[in-house]
């Protein structure tokens, strides 16, 4: 299925969740926090929280900022 | 000078310099000027994670322990982009300490006040403790302030631009009129800014780029240190009241051949 993930359309297994999609992506740093359609997921919700085509991820870390 | 301390959402702080991690050369002299800072308080942003390069390093490994995050809302545009930008940070600093932004002019990077006290009501119920930067407007402060806001942080100049502080009579009247604390943020281009802000009567001041972009920025976060220290103890200390003429420091008497 397609997703939007950090605003590009992404091809990712089926009904994956947030703990999967992270995987999937290669993201081990624990300092990231995820958004779905605009809603933060905790962590703790991680392995529940499955994923629907055409959901819009956001995977954000921190920078550097003033 | 130990015992003066201030105080956020329940921190006690000793120092009276927040600053910004942007803009460094690289992450060791970040380091090392965060230190030489003696800040208690660093600004960070939140940016979508850039997935070609996952395990990358991480800014937080650059960050020495024992301060305290202040994630920023920098870039929003919009208060639903600035409030959904704090739960993320939330959610990654496990804190509900935010520097509030809602920027209205992208040439200028001035506050969209009236987007700024909208967002800042939500973050309050939310539970946030808001510090929202801000124009040098007074009637704009006190409503920040009857929002819930923990501070406000009224701006010396536009953000970055070394501009100093231009309006300290703005300033002065900010901080008489709100009981809340008031941080000066952005403008400060060398150390004599940050001790003028201070000597006025902020509670800190918060920079970023003048110790950054410094050609020195170790040595410059030092002078910072000192400048906001310097004009915190000439605050306390009360300042003489300026006179047009001169007032002789010397006695006018006993002078010889006379």
């Amino acid at each position: 299925m397609q997703l939007k993930l950090n605003g590009e359309v992404r091809d990712v297994p089926d009904g994956v969740t947030v703990a999967g999609l992270l995987a999937h992506l290669g993201v081990k740093a624990p300092r990231v926090a995820v958004e779905v359609n605009e809603a933060v997921v905790t962590k703790d919700r991680y392995d529940a929280h499955a994923l629907q085509a055409d959901d819009a991820v956001e995977i954000v870390a921190f920078v550097g900022g003033g | 000078m130990s015992d003066d301390t201030w105080a956020l959402g329940g921190r006690t702080f000793t120092s009276r310099l927040l600053v910004g991690t942007g803009k460094y050369p690289d992450f060791p002299t970040m380091k090392r000027a965060l230190v030489a800072s003696g800040a208690e308080v660093v600004t960070v942003a939140v940016r979508r994670l850039d997935l070609t390069k996952v395990g990358a390093e991480s800014l937080l490994e650059w960050i020495p322990k024992g301060m305290t995050l202040l994630p920023n809302t920098a870039a929003c545009f919009t208060a639903d982009e600035a409030v959904r930008t704090c739960r993320l940070a939330r959610e990654l600093g496990l804190g509900d300490l935010v520097k509030l932004e809602v920027i209205g002019d992208k040439r200028t990077l001035f506050p969209d006040v009236e987007a700024l006290v909208q967002a800042a009501k939500v973050l309050v119920k939310e539970g946030f403790t808001v510090l929202p930067y801000t124009n040098d407007d007074p009637v704009a402060a006190r409503k920040l302030e009857d929002a819930g806001c923990a501070a406000v942080m009224p701006l010396g100049a536009p953000i970055g631009s070394g501009l100093g502080i231009r309006n300290p009579y703005n300033l002065r009247i900010v901080m008489e009129s709100v009981k809340v604390p008031v941080l000066v943020d952005a403008g400060v281009g060398t150390a004599s800014d940050a001790a003028l802000a201070m000597e006025l009567g902020a509670v800190a001041v918060l920079m970023n780029t003048a110790i950054a972009e410094a050609k020195e920025p170790v040595l410059m976060a030092e002078a910072m240190r000192e400048g906001v220290s310097a004009g915190r103890k000439a605050f306390l200390a009360g300042r003489i009241p300026m006179k047009l003429h001169a007032a002789a420091s010397s006695p006018m008497t006993g002078l010889i051949g006379r």
